[in-house]
């Protein structure tokens, strides 16, 4: 029996930190790649990207991806080894995401520390889905001849940007509302640092 | 009737390209001097390179596309102006070889015509996003290779360029069967934007390894690297 559990275990905080750096260079690097032949109306400012030019995103693109890669299988292998995605991200119900979102939409939802509400639980699942999706959908942009088969599930060449695209917007999206939830509930992110304790009152769990 | 402005409009994009190298910062701003992180991206870049050999499969084809597919009119793009594109005069024009080559003896243009030459029509995708489909047509690589003797063990092959571009790709990849020294693009002898009088086409890999305007063809065992490569760019450039 241990003398206290942290909120956040060591191994998730480490892979939540190394993930930040992936993401955050991943996307900005893919904002430059995307600036070279853009396929929506629009570019991304310059002080948003990373790389400087086109051959320095791509550059700095292809190196984080392996950082995301390998950060990102360790976690899936972690969340399923350790018990994490079983007992924090399960169950998840429609009614309780309905709930909850209902509850927190009229700023009554509170924070329990150490357990996420229903509507946190499928933000998470929704993006590690939309990660996959990225890596996958990237993956078919960058050989759509060698790995022919997922550039065809992806609908080709144009549709696979497209779908890469779409799932990296959808992340942005997912880092939008995390971002903000972590404003509007300051105290959780000592506990991403430092693992944070959960309270004793839950601990009888 | 394009206007010189519209026409530089159009062009910007591999100019900007050219331009932005120049900027100053980390990112190959500066290869001769390479700061930590110069040499920690160019350590990956290396990385990349051979997870691409590894992915390369010699009997995997570049899908290939109906006539009606071919992207109509043809795009131009270098990192300078269609107006400066080199003009070679086919007659006089030879392709040198260097290397590991038994037969150097350089070729004409006719000795290259006179040979069996194999039509494809691929997609051209360049490293920046966009892709055209076209139509080219000329000597399977791999057979010449071949027909003069080539170490075909030896690790590379360079190409030198008319513009002063140069490129090179692994050997696997030379002796893939869609690889061609093209001579003629969508049924018609290459023009100067294009790459006359020779040019790679090598639909497995980006658009930037397909070198324009061949003067010199070399197979080596030391790296040669490449225009953009020295920049930057990711040396295998696979597709």
């Amino acid at each position: 029996m241990r003398r206290h559990r942290p909120i956040h275990p060591l191994p998730l905080r480490i892979m939540h930190w190394l993930n930040v750096i992936a993401i955050v260079t991943l996307i900005g690097s893919g904002w430059e790649i995307y600036n070279a032949s853009p396929i929506l109306p629009f570019s991304f400012p310059q002080w948003a990207v990373i790389g400087e030019w086109l051959g320095g995103a791509i550059a700095w693109h292809f190196a984080a991806i392996w950082l995301l890669m390998l950060n990102g299988l360790a976690y899936l292998i972690w969340g399923t080894a350790s018990g994490h995605f079983r007992r924090k991200l399960l169950p998840i119900t429609p009614r309780a995401v309905f709930d909850d979102l209902l509850a927190a939409l009229s700023l009554r939802l509170q924070h329990e520390e150490g357990v996420y509400n229903a509507v946190q639980r499928l933000l998470y699942w929704g993006v590690i889905s939309l990660g996959i999706l990225a890596v996958l959908s990237g993956l078919a942009v960058w050989k759509p001849v060698q790995l022919w088969y997922l550039s065809d599930l992806f609908g080709g060449f144009g549709f696979s940007r497209i779908v890469h695209f779409a799932a990296m917007s959808g992340i942005c999206a997912f880092l939008l509302i995390h971002v903000l939830l972590v404003a509007l509930v300051p105290r959780v992110l000592p506990a991403m640092i430092f693992g944070g304790r959960v309270p004793e009152t839950t601990h009888a769990e | 009737m394009t206007s010189p402005l519209d026409r530089r409009a159009l062009l910007s994009r591999g100019l900007i390209l050219g331009a932005a190298t120049m900027l100053s910062g980390c990112n190959y701003d500066d290869l001769q001097h390479p700061d930590m992180a110069d040499r920690f991206l160019t350590g990956m870049s290396r990385w990349n390179d051979r997870v691409q050999a590894a992915l390369f499969s010699e009997h995997r084809l570049a899908p290939t596309y109906p006539a009606s597919a071919i992207t109509r009119p043809p795009r131009f793009n270098a990192y300078y102006d269609i107006d400066q594109a080199p003009q070679v005069d086919p007659a006089t024009w030879r392709l040198e070889l260097t290397g590991r080559i038994a037969d150097k003896r350089p070729w004409t243009l006719g000795q290259l015509r006179a040979l069996p030459q194999e039509s494809q029509i691929t997609r051209f995708i360049c490293v920046e996003g966009w892709r055209v489909v076209g139509q080219w047509s000329g000597v399977p690589l791999g057979q010449f290779l071949r027909r003069i003797n080539a170490d075909t063990k030896a690790r590379y092959v360079s190409f030198q360029c008319a513009d002063g571009y140069y490129e090179s790709i692994d050997m696997p990849s030379a002796l893939h069967p869609q690889t061609i020294l093209a001579l003629d693009f969508l049924g018609e002898p290459l023009t100067a934007p294009f790459g006359a009088p020779v040019r790679l086409r090598i639909p497995t890999k980006l658009g930037y390894k397909n070198p324009k305007s061949i003067v010199a063809m070399g197979v080596t065992n030391v790296f040669p690297s490449g225009y953009w490569v020295k920049q930057g760019y990711n040396w295998f450039g696979g597709s």
